[in-house]
């Protein structure tokens, strides 16, 4: 299962690669990772069928993690990844934008690793 | 010069007494009207100092919730490495010690258990300071939920008992008199329940605590018997008020004036953050219109009146 994350906080990758180590290492998952909305839709360009899930933070410098997830919606909506919101602010607004755009699921900051696995098992 | 004839002297004599006893009578006048508006002016310096108060605590409070944002995001990090790498080091202990020589595998041990506490006491005071932050948001909540009618006599109630029996868990040898007084006109008021709720958490606390620690630093505990009453009151048909009182060690004149500000306490590092009271007097203030009214003595009482518009 090949997940992409997208966050402007570059050391999101350290942190996923050694909260899911063992995962990766048994070959369970395997992640990418792009740290703006935009670079988020280049990767998706070629690339959109291999990603099972999405994971965006919404607040991010340029494209937010809310447009983001709207333009995939409407770039891809035959066999659509599934995307999850993740954010530090979670307040109704960004709740309901995220839900009206189509997000699968939505988390808040700080992240829980345990109920992220969770919810990925469900998703495999 | 003239004489004048007698009868004009005596209309003379009552014309200037007269004139005479107006002006004393515009002088007691004078007097009082520059009472008047010495008193005034005293009301309006009050006034003044209030909204002064008010607006350095809107501004704070905007501030506080601002730098909380800022800091979440950093102390997410810090705590989540610090338990991934606790992970790690758990690893390392099971996969790769094994495999050392046998004379090295001590030393490894022991610098992983030296490596696990560090992790510990990282992860430990990350959290520290996550749950001073999430207190610092709290100034700054957009309200999501709605005023609602709230009998507040039964929530005044209800956080009672839970203040009381918090505070049971932490300390088995406490024990208080509660003492409550409900004025059944008070009725359902329309209020975010939820956050009223804090502010008497908040109150009720700061009160135990004050009577637990009158009760360690009094010479004869035997004889001092904590005490915390809590009375609600109609005002009138559009004011209500809840008053919290006890009978602990009171609030010194020195630190009086700063009880509302952000970060201010009396409390040994680490046990309190300084912000109940300030998200306690935002609270009543800005979410209510009411007023948050403090009075006590030292080493005697310390009590807190709310006042709320209905």
């Amino acid at each position: 299962m090949k997940i992409l994350v997208v966050d402007d906080e570059t050391d999101v990758k350290a942190l996923f690669e050694q909260r899911f180590r063992r995962e990766i290492r048994n070959g369970d998952i395997s992640f990418a990772f792009a740290h703006s909305g935009e670079a988020a839709l280049e990767v998706l360009q070629d690339h959109v069928s291999e990603f099972v899930l999405i994971l965006s933070d919404i607040n991010m410098p340029g494209m937010s993690g809310l447009e983001l997830l709207r333009r995939i919606r409407s770039t891809y909506p035959v066999a659509p990844p599934k995307v999850m919101m993740l954010t530090a602010y979670g307040d109704d607004e960004n709740y309901n934008q995220a839900m009206q755009y189509g997000a699968n699921d939505f988390l808040t900051k700080p992240l829980d690793f345990s109920l992220l696995k969770e919810k990925l098992k469900q998703t495999l | 010069m003239a004489t004048m004839p007698p009868h004009d002297e005596a209309a003379l004599k009552a014309q200037h007494d007269q004139l005479e006893e107006l002006i004393a009578r515009q002088a007691d006048q004078l007097q009082q009207q520059q009472i008047d508006i010495e008193l005034l002016q005293e009301k309006l310096t009050g006034l003044q100092e209030q909204l002064l108060l008010r607006e350095k605590m809107a501004s704070l409070g905007e501030l506080t919730a601002g730098i909380a944002h800022e800091i979440q995001n950093p102390l997410n990090f810090v705590n989540n490495f610090g338990e991934v790498s606790a992970e790690l080091v758990g690893e390392l202990r099971e996969f790769a010690v094994p495999n050392l020589p046998e004379g090295d595998q001590e030393e490894a041990n022991a610098i992983l258990d030296d490596l696990a506490t560090n992790l510990e006491k990282i992860v430990y005071h990350g959290k520290r300071a996550d749950s001073i932050v999430k207190s610092m948001l709290q100034h700054s909540r957009t309200n999501v939920t709605q005023k609602e009618p709230t009998d507040l006599n039964e929530l005044a109630d209800e956080y009672l008992r839970l203040a009381y029996h918090g505070l049971r868990a932490k300390d088995k040898t406490f024990n208080a008199q509660l003492v409550t007084d409900f004025d059944a006109a008070v009725g359902k008021v329309t209020v975010f329940g939820q956050d009223i709720g804090r502010v008497l958490l908040n109150l009720y606390t700061n009160a135990f605590y004050a009577t637990q620690q009158k009760q360690k630093q009094t010479a004869n505990p035997e004889q001092y018997r904590p005490t915390v009453w809590v009375h609600t009151k109609r005002l009138g048909p559009n004011d209500i008020e809840i008053c919290i009182r006890d009978n602990g060690t009171g609030i010194p004149n020195e630190v009086i004036d700063k009880i509302f500000q952000p970060f201010f306490t009396t409390k040994p590092t680490g046990q309190g953050t300084g912000l109940g009271l300030s998200l306690s007097y935002e609270i009543i203030s800005k979410g209510h219109g009411g007023s948050l009214l403090v009075e006590t003595e030292d080493n005697s009482f310390t009590q807190f009146i709310i006042r709320l518009p209905v």
